[in-house]
Formats: C-alpha cells, sequence, structure tokens
C-alpha cells in the first residue's frame, strides 16, 4: 500500500481513532494484511500508541499481521457446515493447490483456514474469500473457486452466480406478518409521546430477544434517565451465535422494520447518535442498507435529530456482548466492561447508551403501532408475543420460522421436517442441548430459553463430534480477559478433543464438570458462563456416549512416549532398540 | 458515619466509593488476589478475588460496597474455586518455581501457598513463549505471564510511555511492546519505570540482579503473602506506596 493510499484513507476516516476497526478492515480489504510498519504509521497518525492498534489488530479474527494468500478463503467451522460436507469440501481445495489448513500456498496465491459460523446455516456448506461469503457449496463450486482464484480474476469479476444469500421464510407471524409503512412507529410513538410509550412497551413486556431477555422499556427508561448531553442507540447486528441467522434476514428483508425500531427507540431516549454493529461476516448487507438509511434521510426520518451509521464487526463473537461491542465501536479490543454501570447509563464514550437486538427493535415498532394487547395475543403470560427462529441441520426445509412464545420444540421441528431426531441445540452452543425426550418443552423464558436457534442433530450424529465443535469454538472466541474463561475454554476443548479422539480418561470426565463450575461462576461475562454448558447438558443427557469413549485408565499420557524422542534419534543417527520406548509404562 | 455492610457474618464498615476488597483489607481481612493493585485502578481479570454479594458471585476488587450487602468470603465453596483459579493460572504458563529468580517473591506463587495449592492438577499446556534479553537492563521473560496487565496500566498512567500492551485473544492472548521490531530494546523503557516495579510474578526483571536475596529470605519466605498484602494496602491508604 503507498502512503497516500494510507493518508487518504485515514482522511475518509477523520483520523478518529474510534474508527480504529473501520480504518484496519479497509487496509485489510486492500492489502490483505496489516503490516507492522503499517501499524506504526496508524499509530503516529491517530496519536496511540502502535502496541494498542497491534493490539487491536492481533484480536479481530479477520484482521492479521500474518502473511496471507491473495486469496484468503476461511472455511465456515459451525457444524452444520461439517454435516454438511465441509471438511471434504476443504480437503478438495486444500489438495487444488498444494496447502496445508492455516498456511499460504508457496506461490503466494492461496491461503485457507477456518472461521466460526457464517451465519448462513440454511445454506451451507459456506466459506468466506477475502471476506466474501460463499454459500452452498459443492465439489462443483469449489473445481469453479479453484479454477477462478488460479487465473487471478478479481472477485469482483467473478460470476454472479456465486454469491447470492436466498433467504428462506417457512411460516411467518406477528412480526414477519405485519406490514408497516416508514416512519408509522414513529408517528405512534409520537402521538402517544415518549411516557405513554415507554408505558405501552412495558405492558406488552417485550424482552429483549438477544437472549438476556432485559426488558426494553426499562433499558430505554434507564438511558433516557442517564445524565448527559448525548445518548446513543445500537442496533446489536453481531448475530454471532452458531446456528443463527435470523438477524440477517431481518436486516435484508426487513430492513425498514429495524431502523425504524431503532428511530423510534431514539425519539423515546432523546438519542442524536445511533450504530447499527453489523457482524464482519455479511458485508452484502451494507449497501442494501445503506440504501434504506438514504432513503429515510430523504423522508425527513433520519438525519434531522438522529441519524444512523454501520459499524462492520471484524470476526469475534465476544462483541455480541453489549459492553464488548461498545468497545468495539470505541476502536478496541472487545473486551467485556466491568458492571456497574450499565451501558443505558454509561456507554458509548460515556454516553448513555441502548443497545437492542435487531428482532427487538423491529418488534417494538409494531408493538408502537399496534398496540400491548395485540403483542400479548402471542405467547405466554411471562413470555410475550413471538420469536423468530432459525432452524438448521438435520432437517428438510432449513430457514425461518417465526412462532408464538411457548411452542413445543417438537411443534418447530415438525414445521421445518426434522425426522429420527436425536438432539437439538436450541439457542445455539450458549443455549440448551435437549435430548430426543424432552422435544414436548417450550421456548420461553420460564422454560427453554432461546436467542432464536435450533440446530437439528438426527440419529445418525455423534453426539461427541457435535460437542467438540462447540467447544471448539468457545476456546476460538474467547477474549481472554479473565482466567475463568480464558483458560476453562481450553482445557475443557481439550478433554472434549481426547474424548472426541478416544483418548479420553476417567478423570476427564470427572474434570469437566468442576471445570465447567468454575467457568459458570468465576467469568467476568455470559460467554464464559455459558461455554460449558454443551458438555454439561451432553454429559447429563448422553452419559453412556461418554462411558463407551472413555478409556480404563485414570491416566494416559498426553504424548506418545517412544515419538518424543524421535528428534534425538535423528540428532544422534540412531535407531536401534535401545533408543526406543516402546514398553507401556507401569 | 459511614456505613456498614456484612463480611462473613461480620459488620464492617466503608467509605462510599470502597470496593467490597479494600474495605475488607481495611477491616483487616485479606482477600486472595493478582491483579489488583491498590495504587491502580481495579481490573478485574484474575477473578482469584471472587466473593458472593447476597449470593452472587462477583470479583470482589470491582464490587463498590454499598450498605447492606452480604457478602460471602471464607467458605470452602470460595476457596476451592480461588485454588483452580490459581491452579488455571499455573496450568496456562511455564512456572517452573524452583529455577525462577522469584520464587519467595512471587505473588502467584505466595497466594498459591495461602490457599493450599499443590498441584496444577490439569493437563499443562506449555506455550511456547520465547525470552525477550534484547535490552541491556531488562529481560522479559513472558513464561511466567499472568496477563494481571499491571505493567500495562503502570506504564500508561505512571510513566506516561504505553511500553506494554496486550495482543491475541483467548489463550493466545500475550503481552507485547511497543515496537515495530517486538523487540524491548526498541521501547523507551527506563530501569526507573514504574512497570518495573508491579510484576506480581517473574515477567519484567532486572538484569544482573539475580538471586540479590537468597531463597528462604525473600518477601513471601519469611511472613505469609496475607500479612504482607494488608500491610501494603494500610500503606497505602495511608498515604504512598510501600
Amino acid at each position: 500500500m503507498s502512503a497516500l493510499d494510507l493518508d487518504a484513507l485515514l482522511s475518509r476516516h477523520g483520523h478518529d481513532p474510534t474508527r480504529l476497526v473501520q480504518i484496519l478492515r479497509d487496509v485489510m480489504a486492500i492489502q490483505n494484511r496489516i503490516t507492522p510498519a503499517d501499524i506504526t504509521r496508524l499509530g503516529l497518525a491517530l496519536n496511540i500508541s502502535r502496541a494498542r492498534v497491534e493490539g487491536v489488530t492481533e484480536f479481530y479474527a479477520f484482521l492479521g499481521t500474518g502473511p496471507r494468500g491473495r486469496f484468503h478463503v476461511l472455511f465456515s467451522d459451525n457444524i452444520t457446515d461439517e454435516m454438511a460436507g465441509s471438511v471434504a469440501l476443504r480437503k478438495r481445495l486444500l489438495d487444488a493447490f498444494d496447502v496445508k489448513l492455516g498456511e499460504v500456498s508457496r506461490d503466494g496465491l492461496v491461503s485457507v483456514g477456518l472461521t466460526s459460523c457464517t451465519g448462513l446455516c440454511d445454506q451451507g456448506p459456506a466459506l468466506l474469500v477475502n471476506g466474501v461469503p460463499i454459500p452452498r457449496l459443492t465439489p462443483a463450486r469449489i473445481g469453479a473457486l479453484a479454477a477462478l482464484m488460479r487465473a487471478e480474476v478479481p472477485i469482483a469479476e467473478w460470476p454472479e452466480n456465486l454469491f447470492p444469500i436466498h433467504t428462506h421464510i417457512y411460516r411467518k407471524d406477528l412480526i414477519l406478518d405485519t406490514p408497516l409503512a416508514p416512519g408509522e412507529g414513529l408517528a405512534a410513538a409520537q402521538a402517544l409521546g415518549p411516557e405513554a410509550s415507554l408505558s405501552l412497551l412495558a405492558t406488552a413486556d417485550l424482552r429483549g430477544r438477544g437472549g438476556a431477555g432485559f426488558s426494553m422499556a426499562t433499558k430505554l427508561r434507564m438511558c433516557r434517565g442517564a445524565p448527559g448531553p448525548t445518548r446513543v442507540i445500537v442496533c446489536n447486528a453481531d448475530e454471532g451465535e452458531p446456528g443463527t441467522f435470523k438477524d440477517r434476514v431481518l436486516l435484508s428483508d426487513y430492513a425498514d422494520l429495524v431502523i425504524e425500531g431503532m428511530t423510534a427507540a431514539a425519539y423515546l431516549t432523546g438519542a442524536s447518535l445511533g450504530f447499527i454493529y453489523l457482524r464482519g461476516e455479511y458485508p452484502f448487507l451494507v449497501p442494501h442498507l445503506e440504501a434504506k438509511l438514504a432513503e429515510r434521510r430523504k423522508l425527513g426520518l433520519l438525519g434531522v435529530t438522529f441519524d444512523i451509521e454501520i459499524h462492520m464487526g471484524a470476526g469475534a463473537y465476544v462483541c455480541g456482548e453489549e459492553s464488548a461491542l461498545i468497545e468495539s465501536l470505541e476502536g478496541k479490543r472487545g473486551i467485556p466492561r466491568n458492571r456497574p454501570p450499565y451501558p443505558a447509563i454509561s456507554g458509548y464514550l460515556g454516553h448513555p447508551t441502548a443497545v437492542n437486538n435487531v428482532e427487538t427493535l423491529a418488534a417494538s415498532a409494531l408493538i408502537l403501532r399496534h398496540g400491548a394487547d395485540w403483542w400479548r395475543s402471542r405467547g405466554t403470560s411471562r413470555s410475550t408475543g413471538t420469536k423468530v427462529h432459525s432452524v438448521s441441520g438435520d432437517v428438510a426445509r432449513p430457514g425461518i420460522y417465526e412462532f408464538p412464545k411457548g411452542v413445543e420444540v417438537r411443534e418447530i421441528l415438525d414445521a421445518a421436517g426434522a425426522k429420527n431426531t436425536r438432539a437439538v441445540q436450541v439457542g445455539g452452543p450458549s443455549g440448551v442441548m435437549l435430548a430426543s425426550n424432552e422435544l414436548h418443552r417450550r421456548i420461553s423464558m420460564e422454560e427453554v430459553p432461546s436467542a432464536g436457534a435450533l440446530m437439528v442433530f438426527d440419529d445418525s450424529r455423534d453426539i461427541l463430534q457435535v460437542v467438540r465443535n462447540f467447544t471448539r469454538f468457545f476456546a476460538h472466541e474467547s477474549c481472554g480477559f479473565c482466567t475463568p474463561c480464558r483458560v476453562g475454554t481450553t482445557l475443557v476443548h481439550q478433554m472434549t478433543e481426547r474424548l472426541a479422539t478416544g483418548r479420553g480418561t476417567r478423570r476427564d470426565v470427572k474434570d469437566l464438570p468442576r471445570v465447567a463450575h468454575i467457568m459458570r461462576t468465576a467469568s467476568q461475562c455470559g460467554l464464559g458462563h455459558t461455554a460449558a454448558n454443551p458438555v454439561l447438558d451432553a454429559l447429563a443427557k448422553f452419559r453412556p456416549t461418554f462411558e463407551k469413549v472413555v478409556a480404563l485408565q485414570e491416566f494416559l499420557p498426553l504424548f506418545d512416549l517412544d515419538e518424543s524422542l524421535a528428534p534425538a534419534r535423528e540428532v544422534t543417527g540412531r535407531e536401534d532398540e535401545e533408543a526406543h520406548l516402546r514398553e507401556e509404562a507401569p | 458515619m459511614s456505613q456498614t455492610f456484612i463480611f462473613d457474618g461480620h459488620e464492617i464498615p466503608f467509605e462510599a466509593g470502597q470496593t467490597v476488597l479494600m474495605a475488607a483489607a481495611a477491616a483487616g481481612y485479606y482477600i486472595p488476589h493478582l491483579c489488583y493493585h491498590p495504587e491502580f485502578a481495579p481490573h478485574g481479570s484474575c477473578r482469584v478475588c471472587v466473593v458472593k454479594v447476597n449470593g452472587r458471585p462477583t470479583a470482589s476488587c470491582t464490587w463498590v460496597a454499598r450498605p447492606g450487602d452480604v457478602v460471602e468470603n471464607n467458605t470452602q465453596e470460595l476457596t476451592d474455586l480461588r485454588k483452580n483459579l490459581v491452579q488455571f493460572l499455573f496450568t496456562e504458563g511455564n512456572h517452573f518455581c524452583p529455577s525462577c529468580e522469584q520464587s519467595g517473591a512471587c505473588k502467584l506463587q505466595a497466594v498459591g501457598y495461602e490457599l493450599g495449592v499443590l498441584s496444577p492438577h490439569f493437563s499443562p499446556i506449555y506455550p511456547d513463549r520465547p525470552v525477550d534479553a534484547s535490552h541491556p537492563d531488562v529481560l522479559l521473560d513472558f513464561n511466567r505471564c499472568i496477563l494481571c496487565e499491571l505493567c500495562v496500566r503502570a506504564s500508561s498512567e505512571v510513566d506516561k510511555k504505553s511500553v506494554f500492551a496486550l495482543s491475541g485473544r483467548g489463550l493466545t492472548k500475550h503481552l507485547i511492546v511497543n515496537a515495530e521490531s517486538g523487540r524491548l530494546v526498541d521501547t523507551d523503557i527506563e530501569v526507573t519505570d514504574k512497570a518495573m516495579d508491579v510484576c506480581p510474578v517473574g515477567v519484567i526483571l532486572h538484569k544482573r540482579r539475580g538471586f540479590a536475596v537468597p531463597i528462604g529470605e525473600r518477601r513471601y519466605d519469611r511472613r505469609p503473602i496475607s500479612e504482607v498484602d494488608l500491610e501494603h494496602q494500610r500503606t497505602v491508604r495511608e498515604g504512598g506506596p510501600l
């Protein structure tokens, strides 16, 4: 990258250090890596230490200083991709370029790696090439990609049929089936006034759809009442929970509803600043969202007292946690903050900040227009309204299903065409794993809470392989701030890996619940609190699976003793019997 | 009149803004901790100071005391938890106490003794962490780093230099120095910096000073960390570093 380019890029971002993640994304888009010299220059230009720039660069999966191929391919590593054959497809691409996973081909053309779930579980297997998603992979499509890369055709010139992301909606209810004209939700709120509107949301008992289930009215009231000249509304579109893609669909097909919700929330709190924090895997949504924002500015619905900016994530699941998201918005490493203070009191740059999930904002716009009774006509007394679910895995029709809260899991599975179900992961890996005898349970705050993902596994699937995928995910996504999560996620993954590969011991089965307890009790944020859930559920509900694979020994060496002597044999040029350790330890 | 909260069944006073850890120390109760240092704002990352406030686990170094809070500290459950967290830290790094210059003056080791840690218990991770001996006067041995960020905080807040920062994430999170070469010699660190004096373990070492005090006569060899730490906190409360 020439000096001029970096200067121009920095000017475009106003030399603003809070835009560091955006700036680094742009550098990656141009040259696919950030060199140590770039980091020094960015530090100087933004007046922050180069070490801070480096720390941010190495925090996010889509940024980095390491060498990458001119085509950097990341295969989605979700269990649903794995089940759809991504491992064989990956091998096909690796073989085509004679390159190993995580390495760059000798000619510097291609590098291949893994990334967490890309939010395309209804049309996997999927991959990202230089950040651009390609869904529905088949051997033929992999062949086509390989040919394009070998010919060094720029991605912008690749055939269009490679890229489209499809929308599959199979059941609509209140949110997905109620049209709302631009400005209608805001007008309804203005007619009622802020106080009555907030009371209406409280009566509707609208709770956060992102998983935590916090009352939206309470959050907006806190933000409204907090001191400070500037207030901020953030739409949390980080959607990192594996198996979840409903926010992607809401933003592609219901963007107006989401933006309406943000605009109304701004009116109710007096906010002037708005952000859509969009996950890094969804760059294809940006032009569409920008167009929607521009339309609404023309209508005078935005840009007068309140405006919205799109801020891209860069590959960090933890940024779905609201305070980590705010750190990322400020151009920092996505580390969850200590609370209190809560973001609604002191968030983005210290301003009162209300962070809400995409679906919550969409629902709020409709509730303001149609009233609390309309919303409460669905759901249970403690879990009101409807919920949009992303359904994937072993079902005939993977896609989006909106059901009233309180629906039995079985009902969703029937609608999606699930057969011979062995287990369902509800709410993503951080949620609950249900066995086949629990499908009568209901999705609600009081029974089985869900942030909106159902991954279905039929009786051909090995639960240990599923759990191993989830533990790998959490070990990869822990931010590393606190000891219990940083070390615990890796220990849990190592033990699960040993169990899944036939090297597990009774001690592992004994230690897993202990480590899980430490993580759940002592971690700083929700990631650590929930990361061991899949293992605990699987241990409780699929115990025989674990017992079967546990070696009888209390202890197995972690490494092959004889193999460890290989370097010594090589150095000494020995291959005789004395240079080997073949006997079993007593 | 100061307000009070309940700490292990005792009513103890606190001043507005004081955390549970600080108020407990002022009342003579030691809560084991590693990333907390009385001269710096609390961090809350090591979690060793975990207590239960009204039944909910939280870091006592960041929890601001409120009147009437009921805090559990000295329970078997919490002691076991802290012990496991210290074991996590031993598991994560490369800690070979018998050959470490900080043995006897190391907080990780001392807190381990305090809690009765006899082994790391979990399978060691053996990370590959090369040392940085580039600087003429300072050695960095990253093998022992517990990621408490005290050097990061001291360098930016006191020394106004930002010599240290954290990079990576999860288990690959690691300490870096502020130089394009990645080597300490190319930073503006000086041996008189505050950052040189805050490492609770043996990462940041003065060269040519190793083993100046014989093993057996070092800070925590003579008195347990519970006593030394309460004394340190008292000194800082009364207006100055130790």
